[in-house]
C-alpha cells in the first residue's frame, strides 16, 4: 500500500515491519519525529517493542549492546552531535559484533551550532567499522531498514542506515508499505548462537592480550589483532553479502538492485557525477539539462560507503574522462572523504579519469540548481585544468 | 527545466494547520494520478503564531528535486493579515494564481496581475460547526474551486481520512461550503 509520509515515518515504520524489539533512543532534531513515531506506535500497542527513552546518546547505544547481547533486535537512532556522543559505543557495539540498526537523520555538527542537513556526522564516523547505507529516497529508507536487520545478522556487524536531515527526514513522498506478512518472511527472527543467558554462563569480551593465547579448553584463542582482521575481512564480504540480500528482496518486493551504487545515463557517459544521498537524485535534473545541451554526463551515488564497493565503483568510472565528486561533508586540512576514496580506487586503473572535487550544502546551505549546472559545466569543459584542491559550490565569502 | 511539476507554495502561521493541509492536498493529488507529489514545510524550527511557508510539488512523474521552491505557479494563503507582513507573491510566476482566505471580496485585491481567488474560510468554517480559527480543511474548497486540479470529492475523502477521530464530517463539510462559496477572478 502506498502511503504519504514523512522520511522519519518511512523509517519508522520499516523498523516496525522489521519487528524490532527493543528500541532506545534520545530526541534530536531532525531525528525527533523518527522516535516520537516510534513510541506512538509502541504505546498504541500496534508495535510489540520495548521502548526506552533514556537521557543521553551514549546511553540508548549503552541499552541497545545490552540488549543485543542478551539475544533481542535492538535499534536506535541519532543525528549530528548526538551521533558523537555515542562515538565510543559504536566502536564497542563493531568489536562485540552485535547486529544493531541504527537510523542517522543527517545533520552538521557543531560547533557553531547548525540544526540542518550535511553529512559530516556519519563520515566522520566511516572508520568505526560499522557498515553504512545511504538512502536517496523515502523508498530507499523504509526498504535499506529491512534490508540493514537483515544484514546486521547475517554478518554480525552493525549497520547505521543515513538519510539527509530535512530534505528527506521532513520531506512528505510517497512509498509503498510492504506487508507484514511478506517482511516476516524476508526477515526470520534473531536468534543468535551466543548471547547472554544466565543458563549457560560465558564470557563477552574480556581483555585480550597482544598475542594469541590458549582457552580454557586449551585451543588457541585470537588475539586483538586477529579479531580485527577478522571484522576487517568480514566487512569485505558485506559487500557481496548484501548484493545477495538484495536480490532476494528484489524477488520479493520488486524494488532494489542497486545496493551498492546507483547510475543514472552512465552508460555512455564521458563525465559522471558522484555522491551520497538525496543529491544524487537533485541531480538527475541537472544532467537532463546538460544532456539537452549535448553534454555526454551522468551521476553516481554511493549506496553503501563502508565497506567501500571499489570495484563496482571502478567498473563505472575506468575509461571516463571525468568523475565530479560533490560531497556534504570534509576531512578538515586535506579534502572530500569520498574524493580521497574514489582517487585511491581508481589508482591502479589504466584508463584513470581525471577526478575534481567540489564541497557543497554545509549547515544546510540551499543547493541551486544553477550553482550545480555551473560546476559540472565547468568541470565538464576543462577536466584537465582543474587541479586537487576541493572547490566549494555556493560560498558567499 | 522541468515543466512537468506544479509547484505550490503555502503561507500560514505556525500552529494553523498549513502542513496538515498541504498533506490533504499532497494525497488528494495523488489518488488523483500525480504519481510525483513532495510536500515540505520550511526547514528548521517552527513558532506559533509566526509565519510559516510549506513547500507543495506535484506532478504526473517521480519528483527529484526536493529543495524549496522559489518560483511557484500558485501560492494559498491560509490567513489574509498575513499580506501585511510577508511577500506571498515573491517568485510567483507570470499567470500564477493566488488563493486566499479573507473577509473581502474578489475586487478588494490586486497582486500584480496574477489570477485571484477568495472565499472567507474562516467564516464559512464556522458554518460547518468548526471551532472559530480552524481553515486548514476548509482552505482546501477554495484550492479544489479554483484550481481544478483534484475533484472536490477526491478531496472530500482526503480530509475525512486524515481528520479521522477530528471532527471528520465537520471538515469535509467546510471544505464543501467553502468550494461554493469561492469567487475565482481571471487574469488582470
Amino acid at each position: 500500500m502506498h502511503i504519504i509520509e514523512s522520511g522519519n515515518v518511512a523509517a519508522a515504520t520499516g523498523v516496525k515491519l522489521s519487528r524490532a524489539q527493543v528500541i532506545a533512543a534520545y530526541p534530536i532534531t531532525p531525528q525527533t519525529p523518527l522516535t516520537e513515531k516510534l513510541s506512538e506506535f509502541v504505546e498504541s500497542e500496534e508495535f510489540d517493542a520495548q521502548y526506552i527513552p533514556v537521557e543521553s546518546e551514549h546511553s540508548a547505544m549503552a541499552v541497545c549492546i545490552a540488549a543485543s547481547s542478551a539475544g533481542a533486535r535492538a535499534f536506535t537512532a541519532t543525528s549530528a552531535n548526538g551521533l558523537l556522543y555515542m562515538s565510543e559505543q559504536l566502536h564497542w557495539a563493531v568489536g562485540a559484533r552485535l547486529p544493531l540498526v541504527m537510523c542517522v537523520a543527517n545533520r552538521g555538527i557543531g560547533a557553531p551550532w547548525t540544526v540542518w542537513n550535511d553529512q559530516q556526522d556519519t563520515m566522520s564516523q566511516r572508520d568505526a567499522g560499522w557498515i553504512q547505507i545511504y538512502a536517496n529516497d523515502h523508498q530507499q529508507i523504509i526498504d535499506s531498514v529491512i534490508k540493514a536487520f537483515r544484514l546486521a545478522q547475517t554478518v554480525s556487524i552493525p549497520v547505521m542506515v543515513c538519510y539527509d536531515g530535512y530534505i528527506l527526514s521532513h520531506t512528505y513522498m510517497p512509498f509503498e508499505q510492504p506487508d507484514q506478512e511478506q517482511v516476516d518472511s524476508f526477515l526470520p527472527p534473531f536468534a543468535p548462537k551466543n548471547f547472554l543467558d544466565p543458563e549457560n554462563p560465558g564470557n563477552f569480551n574480556t581483555v585480550t592480550l597482544p598475542d594469541v593465547r590458549p582457552g580454557v579448553d586449551g585451543k588457541i584463542e585470537p588475539g586483538y589483532i586477529e579479531i580485527r582482521h577478522n571484522l576487517h575481512e568480514d566487512l569485505r564480504t558485506a559487500l557481496d553479502t548484501y548484493e545477495e540480500i538484495d536480490k532476494e528482496f528484489e524477488e520479493q518486493f520488486g524494488r532494489g538492485g542497486n545496493p551498492l551504487i546507483e547510475q543514472y545515463k552512465c552508460d555512455d557517459a564521458e563525465f559522471v557525477a558522484v555522491c551520497i544521498g538525496s543529491l544524487s537524485y537533485q541531480l538527475r535534473d541537472v544532467i537532463d539539462i546538460m544532456r539537452d545541451d549535448g553534454m555526454k554526463i551522468g551521476v553516481m551515488s554511493v549506496q553503501m560507503y563502508r565497506p567501500f564497493p571499489d570495484e563496482a565503483i571502478v567498473a563505472v568510472l575506468a575509461g571516463k574522462k571525468c568523475a565530479i565528486v560533490l560531497e556534504k561533508a570534509l576531512s578538515y586540512g586535506n579534502q572530500g572523504a569520498l574524493y580521497g576514496d574514489i582517487k585511491s580506487a581508481l589508482y591502479n586503473s589504466d584508463t584513470k579519469p581525471h577526478v575534481h572535487n567540489y564541497i557543497l550544502g554545509l549547515g544546510g546551505r540551499e543547493i541551486k540548481t544553477q550553482h550545480l549546472l555551473d560546476a559540472l559545466t565547468e568541470s565538464c569543459t576543462s577536466p584537465d585544468t582543474i587541479g586537487d584542491t576541493p572547490r566549494w559550490i555556493g560560498l558567499k565569502l | 527545466m522541468r515543466t512537468d511539476i506544479i509547484e505550490i507554495r503555502w503561507h500560514g502561521r505556525g500552529g494553523q494547520g498549513a502542513i496538515t493541509a498541504a498533506k490533504i492536498v499532497a494525497n488528494g493529488a495523488f489518488a488523483s494520478g500525480f504519481k510525483g507529489v513532495a510536500m515540505a514545510p520550511t526547514f528548521g524550527t517552527e513558532r506559533r503564531g509566526a509565519p510559516i511557508l510549506v513547500s507543495l510539488k506535484i506532478s504526473k512523474n517521480k519528483i527529484y528535486d526536493l529543495s524549496p521552491i522559489t518560483a511557484p505557479d500558485m501560492v494559498v494563503v491560509l490567513d489574509h493579515t498575513l499580506l501585511d507582513e510577508v511577500d506571498v507573491v515573491a517568485g510567483l510566476k507570470e499567470n500564477g494564481l493566488v488563493i486566499l482566505n479573507a473577509p473581502k471580496p474578489l475586487s478588494e485585491y490586486s497582486f500584480g496581475g496574477a489570477k485571484i481567488a477568495v472565499s472567507d474560510v474562516t467564516k464559512h468554517s464556522v458554518e460547518a460547526g468548526l471551532p472559530p480559527g480552524i481553515v486548514n480543511s476548509g482552505i482546501i474548497g477554495a484550492f479544489s474551486q479554483a484550481t481544478g486540479l483534484v475533484n472536490i470529492d477526491v478531496m472530500v475523502a482526503a480530509i475525512e481520512n486524515e481528520f479521522v477521530g477530528k471532527r471528520p464530517e465537520m471538515n469535509s463539510k467546510a471544505a464543501k461550503i467553502v468550494f461554493e462559496n469561492t469567487a475565482v477572478g481571471g487574469y488582470i
